[in-house]
Parts: C-alpha cells; structure tokens; sequence
C-alpha cells in the first residue's frame, strides 16, 4: 500500500450508519408486478425484444443491446408483458420500460445455460448477453470497460470493496456470503484479461471482509489485499486508483491509460455467476435502510421491483417517508415516486423522515478553507463558488471544476452549508459548452 | 406521500458557523479569566460593553439595512471579545463600545458582512482607537507596584534589567492590554482550536517561529527574542487574528506565507517603526495582501492538465 499517498489523502470522515452490515441478505417475495427501464446503464437504451401480452420467464432476454455501448436486459420474473410505455429516468430523459405482471411461478426460461468461453473474445461476448452493468453505482456496461485492445496495459485490477458511503452494506454482504463468486470471478479475470495482478480494496471498517479475502488470496497467485483508511470518498475510481498504485489518471485519459482497471466487487460475482450459472444480471441485491424504514435489512430484489414492494418487505415505514434514495446520503440520487424501481446499478434505497430529509438552510461563505482541505480531487469549492457567481466560465476552466467527481465532500464539510458541489455541476456543464467552443474555433484557425 | 428531491449530497456535517464561532468564545474564555486575575474585575466590564456593543451594532445594523440578522452565528461576540482583548483595562468603556461599532459596521457589515470583510474588523478597531485615543491607549495598569513599562518599552528602551521573570511574563504579570498578557491562557485557547479542527496550525506556528528566529540576531539571545514573542500582542494576534478565516488565505501554503509576512511585518516595526508593538499594524497589511496570496497558492488539482 500506498502509505504515504494514504497520509496525505484529503477527503471526510462521514458517520457510517453501517446498520445492516452484520445482516446477510434475504430473498424478496415476488412482487405483483415489476417495471424494467431499457435504460439501466450508460449508453443507448436497449431495444424491447417483447410484445405486450406476450408471456416471459425469469432471464428471458426482453431487449436488446442497442450499439456498442448499450446492455441488453432479462426479464427478472415470469408472467405476462402488461405493458411498453415512456419512463422518466433520473436524468431527465424519457425511455421506454416494460411492465411485466408475475405469474407467481418464478419459472425459470430454460434456455440458460453457462456460456461456452475459451478465449477473450467468447468472454467479452458473454459479458454482453449477460447484461452486466458496472454495480457500484455508474453503470457503465462492464462488457465495453473490459474490452481492452492491448493486455500489456493492464498492471493490475482493482476490486473495488471499499464501499465507503454511509449505510450500504450490499458490497460487505457480497463479500461475505459471496467470497467463493467473488474469487473464481478473479480467476477469471486473471484467464482472460491475463491481469498481473488483482488488488481487493477494502475499507478497515470491513474487517471482517479484509480477513477473509487474506486467507482466500493465500491460496492465489498475485492476488492481494489492500486494506484502506475509511475515509470518504475512498471508493471513487481515481481515489481508489492513486491509494492502492500510487498512479494519478490525467484529465482526459482512462484509468486504462496508467495500466489500472476498477471493477465493483458485486459485478465481479455476477460476472462469475452467469458464467457458472447463466444467470444475466436480474436481481441485485440491495441494503435497505434509513430513519424512516422500520425493519432495515438486505434484500435481493428482482430488477424492476417497485420500491414501494421492498419497503414493504422490510416492514414498511415507521416514520413518514420525506425523502428517498437510490443509493447512499453522498452521491445517491432523490426518487420522486415510490413507485420507481430497481435498477441494475442500484446498490440501496433509503428512506429518510423529516429530520434528516430537509437540507439545512445554507449561510454566508466564512472563507474558511474547509471545502479546500477536503476536496480529494484538491479542487478550489469556494473559488469555484465565486466564479460561478460571476459568471467567468474562463476561470472556472483554470479552476478545473470540469475534474469534479462530484462526491459531495465540500458541501458536506461546508459549516455554513453551501451547495458546493451543486454549484460545481452547473459550472461542469458551462465549462463543457466552454471548452467545446473554444476547441471548434481553434479548429477553424488556419 | 410527498418526497422531497434534491440533489446530492444529502447528509452534512454538524459543525455549522455558528458551532466554529462558539468553540473560538470557549478558546477565549481562559484568557478573560486571567484578565480578571490580573487587572481585576474591570477587565470583565471592558469585555462586557465591548462584546454588547458588537451584538448590538450588527443586530441594529442588519435591521436598518433590511438583511437577515446573523448576531446568532457568534461572530459578533468573536469581534466583541478580540477588540477588549486589545485595549489597555483603563480604556474608558465608551471608546471600547466605539471601536466596537467601528469594527462591526465600518469593517464588516460595510463590505457585506460575515465572509466579506477584508480587514479583520477586531484588529481596525484596535488601530482605530489608538489613533484617535492614543493616550488611553496606552496608559497601562500594572500587576505589581514596581514596572512602569509594559515590556516591550523597555526592550525598545534597551533596558534588559527591568524585564519581569520570563516565567511572570508567560503567566501575565506584566503590562499590557487585558487579554494579550497571559501566554499560559491564550495558549489553552490555541491547543483547544486545533483539537476542535477550527483551525490549522500552520499561521500561528510560522508566525511566531519567524518572529522568535528574526529576534534572535536583533537581540542577541535565545532569551530576547523569547521575551519577544511573550510581549505585547503577538501571541493574541498570531492564534486569535492571522487564523481569521475571512482575512487570511484559504490555502496551506498560502496561510505560510500569512505567517511569515505577519512576523517580517512585526519584527521591522518592533525594531525600527515609531510604534512599540507592530502586530495589529503587520496583520492588517497581510490582510491586504490576502487576495494575491490566496490565487497564488491555488491548489493543483489532482490529474489536471494545464490546457
């Protein structure tokens, strides 16, 4: 490890409300019925391969991967297509999801079955139909991020465990109830990506897990584990990257480009499992808490499954719900409607009453320096502030708010409770329109 | 069932402004009691009518100006506390109410309140007060019958011989304004800062490292340039004022060279200025430069290329 890059590493130390950690994850009922978005992933939505009223089983592929980067997406219980229509997505676009009513069976489709895989080729081939996505929150199709032109790149894989925001524990659980997925998805790794070297990241408030993977490593080749400081943001792909390699990604590049490749621990077990198995990417298994839930626990939920079902799996509410989460307090996105699903890359849903649900009310900047001393990315948060304010899109290019990655640390540290990191993807967005300009007029000089 | 969506994140942190403020009251507070140890009961009145006058001004400036009232974040009692802290226990209290008002409205609110002050408003109060009173401001209560000097005359004076005992000094038996006299408290207050994270070591230790090594050939001695950085305000000024979040750089490196430019500015007016104490005049021409520092020092982001 990275010792003296860990010294310096510059970040928050966030409560971990790490309630469920202890708790293996149980198998949800199978809901009524389930909506599946054909955009789950980064890239082009996928194309509905199903009509309505036609019947499904569980891993039925019902769409299909639209373009290079695109996954396809399985049908995740059995029991008749009710309906294809427009879903909002959280970014704001409209795409198409499918509406499947369960027959109540389960039934599984009989065509899986593990795919044949010899080589690179067969094995990018069945990341594709497996319709991985990447897990820990991105959902970049891991058939495209492992598709790598030239192997002597690769120095080592990062299996990222580090699951540093508060609350989740679905990784800790894969982890622990899934070592054996977990490790012959290294091997496999180590097969046909030919990694030198796979490096198991994990935060120390996961001893457990960090035990566990150094006795299973003991037994493989250049397998190790890299026990990290709890610290937020530890498990964001540059962070993780420069503490476990000591190897900084230049703007622009990929963490490819300084010989790294970051997987999500859970993705890694899915990987192995359709391999194993041929079971595509259908159900996650997700953590579910927060201060409104009245039973908190782990749940496997079929993709698509409305949160209103698994909150009602876990006892339903014992606070009046005010504000509800894909994901973990720092980076997790707000859900308008209950009635929204699971997706692939959703690794928790939270659910918070009042207290904790309305942002305090934000002061006057002190110009303290928090934001600063904090910013894992060492960005300028309060200098950005003001050039927004102002309305200098060029220096907010100098201040290079365009590397933020938007984990939050600022507007957490801030003790007068500034949207900082609010105010860094409004001035991304300006900066991208900037640079974009600038690049075109460049472009047209002689 | 209504959710509330907003964008991330979505958890904060409980150590707000006014929670900062308060801890810097409580870092004070050891201070004040050896004032009143000194100089007697006085000394708490002195910081009464100041610290009133501070809370007093902001919440009626605030009112009459139509903005939102912040006397609850602590700040004006900061402001209240550090100017008394500055004055000699004589001080008539209305001029300590005055400079308070100066502090408060010319200095702070004047340029748009907490955050947006230039100058640390304690600080141009002091030197305020000084110009216009100058001989309350330095007619000096003693702890003893014999000084009739704070220290730092008798250092310009050449008089070595009538020094108090190093050890009398650290503790706060000697002359000097109410609250800059005691080592001994005002380090507490430090030690408890840096524990509670409200502030970074770097300007306070560079500070008075750089005045002790500067003093060191000046004087002569080890000894001399200890007694400088126990006398007069520098002990005050480097832990409570150059660590002034608003008029000092943001940045580490940045608030280094805060410190060293506090102590060059120190020295020169100590040895060679009219006046016997330079601190407050040192930090307030840092405070002006703390602009250009803080884009100076701008942080290199991790990764970033220059394009």
């Amino acid at each position: 490890m990275n010792f003296w890059i860990q010294l310096k590493m510059h970040g928050v130390h966030v409560p971990h409300h790490k309630n469920t950690a202890s708790m293996p994850a149980v198998i949800m009922d199978c809901p009524k019925s389930v909506t599946i978005p054909m955009s789950m992933h980064i890239g082009t939505p996928a194309r509905p391969l199903v009509k309505v009223g036609e019947y499904v089983k569980m891993g039925q592929r019902i769409a299909e991967a639209d373009g290079f980067v695109s996954s396809p997406v399985h049908a995740s219980i059995s029991g008749t297509v009710k309906k294809i229509d427009s879903f909002l997505a959280s970014n704001g676009r409209r795409i198409p999801a499918i509406t499947i009513e369960s027959d109540g069976q389960m039934a599984r489709y009989e065509g899986l079955k593990p795919p044949v895989v010899r080589n690179q080729e067969e094995f990018l081939q069945a990341l594709t139909d497996s319709g991985i996505v990447g897990l820990g929150g991105a959902g970049f199709p891991t058939s495209v991020k492992l598709t790598v032109k030239n192997m002597a790149q690769v120095d080592a894989v990062i299996v990222n465990g580090a699951e540093c925001e508060p609350y989740i524990t679905s990784d800790t659980r894969t982890m622990l109830d899934q070592s054996k997925l977990v490790m012959e998805g290294a091997r496999i790794l180590q097969k046909y990506l030919r990694a030198p070297k796979i490096l198991f990241a994990i935060e120390d408030n996961k001893p457990q897990c960090i035990s566990l993977f150094e006795e299973l490593c003991r037994h493989e080749d250049a397998m190790e584990v890299c026990s990290l400081p709890s610290m937020y943001p530890q498990g964001g792909e540059k962070v993780l990257i420069y503490h476990t390699m000591g190897r900084l990604v230049p703007e622009g590049k990929l963490p490819l480009d300084v010989g790294a490749i970051v997987i999500n621990v859970t993705t890694l077990a899915s990987i192995a499992r359709y391999l194993k198995y041929g079971l595509p990417l259908v159900r996650k298994c997700i953590t579910v808490d927060g201060s409104a839930v009245k039973e908190p626990k782990n749940v496997v939920a079929p993709i698509g499954a409305s949160l209103a079902d698994v909150f009602d799996f876990c006892g339903g509410f014992k606070a009046e719900p005010r504000k509800v989460l894909y994901g973990g307090p720092m980076m997790g996105i707000t859900v308008p409607e209950l009635s929204e699903p699971i997706l692939k890359n959703t690794n928790a849903v939270l659910a918070f009453a009042e207290a904790e649900a309305t942002p305090p009310a934000s002061t006057s900047c002190i110009r303290c320096g928090r934001c600063i001393a904090h910013c894992p990315l060492r960005l300028m948060p309060a200098e950005v502030e003001d050039a927004y304010a102002a309305g200098d899109v060029a220096a907010l290019a100098a201040l290079k708010v365009n590397l933020c990655m938007e984990c939050g640390c600022c507007s957490f540290i801030c003790p007068a409770h500034r949207p900082l990191v609010q105010t860094n993807r409004l001035a991304k967005a300006q900066v991208a329109a900037y640079l974009r300009a600038k690049a075109q007029k460049e472009a047209v000089k002689p | 069932m209504k959710l509330l969506v907003s964008s991330s994140p979505h958890m904060y942190t409980r150590t707000t402004t006014a929670v900062l403020m308060r801890d810097v009251v409580i870092a004070l507070l050891p201070a004040l009691a050896a004032a009143v140890w000194i100089f007697g009961w006085r000394a708490l009145a002195v910081v009464a009518v100041a610290v009133a006058a501070a809370v007093a001004a902001e919440y009626l400036f605030e009112k009459a100006v139509g903005s939102e009232v912040t006397i609850s974040d602590f700040s004006a009692v900061v402001t209240g506390m550090l100017l008394a802290y500055n004055l000699p226990v004589t001080i008539p209290l209305w001029q300590a109410a005055l400079g308070s008002i100066i502090a408060i409205v010319v200095v702070k609110q004047l340029f748009g309140g907490i955050g947006r002050n230039f100058a640390n408003p304690a600080i141009v109060g002091r030197i305020v007060l000084f110009l216009s009173f100058s001989k309350a401001m330095t007619t000096w209560q003693f702890p003893d019958a014999v000084s009739s000097a704070t220290p730092l005359a008798l250092m310009r004076a050449g008089d070595l011989s009538s020094l108090p005992s190093i050890w009398n000094m650290f503790l706060g038996l000697k002359g000097g304004c109410l609250g800059e006299v005691s080592g001994l408290a005002l380090l507490i207050g430090f030690v408890y800062l840096l524990l509670r994270g409200v502030i970074s070591w770097h300007t306070t230790v560079v500070y008075v490292g750089a005045v002790f090594l500067l003093s060191w050939p000046l004087g002569g001695s080890a000894s001399y340039a200890l007694c400088q950085i126990l006398s007069g305000g520098l002990l005050l000024g480097a832990i409570f004022m150059a660590t002034d979040y608003a008029t000092t750089p943001s940045t580490t490196f940045g608030r280094v060279l805060f410190g060293l430019g506090c102590a060059l500015f120190t020295v020169l007016i100590r040895q060679w200025g009219s006046y016997a104490e330079g601190v407050s005049f040192a930090i307030l021409f840092m405070n002006i430069l703390t602009p250009y520092l803080s884009r100076w020092t701008r942080s290199k982001p991790l990764g970033g290329v220059a394009k």
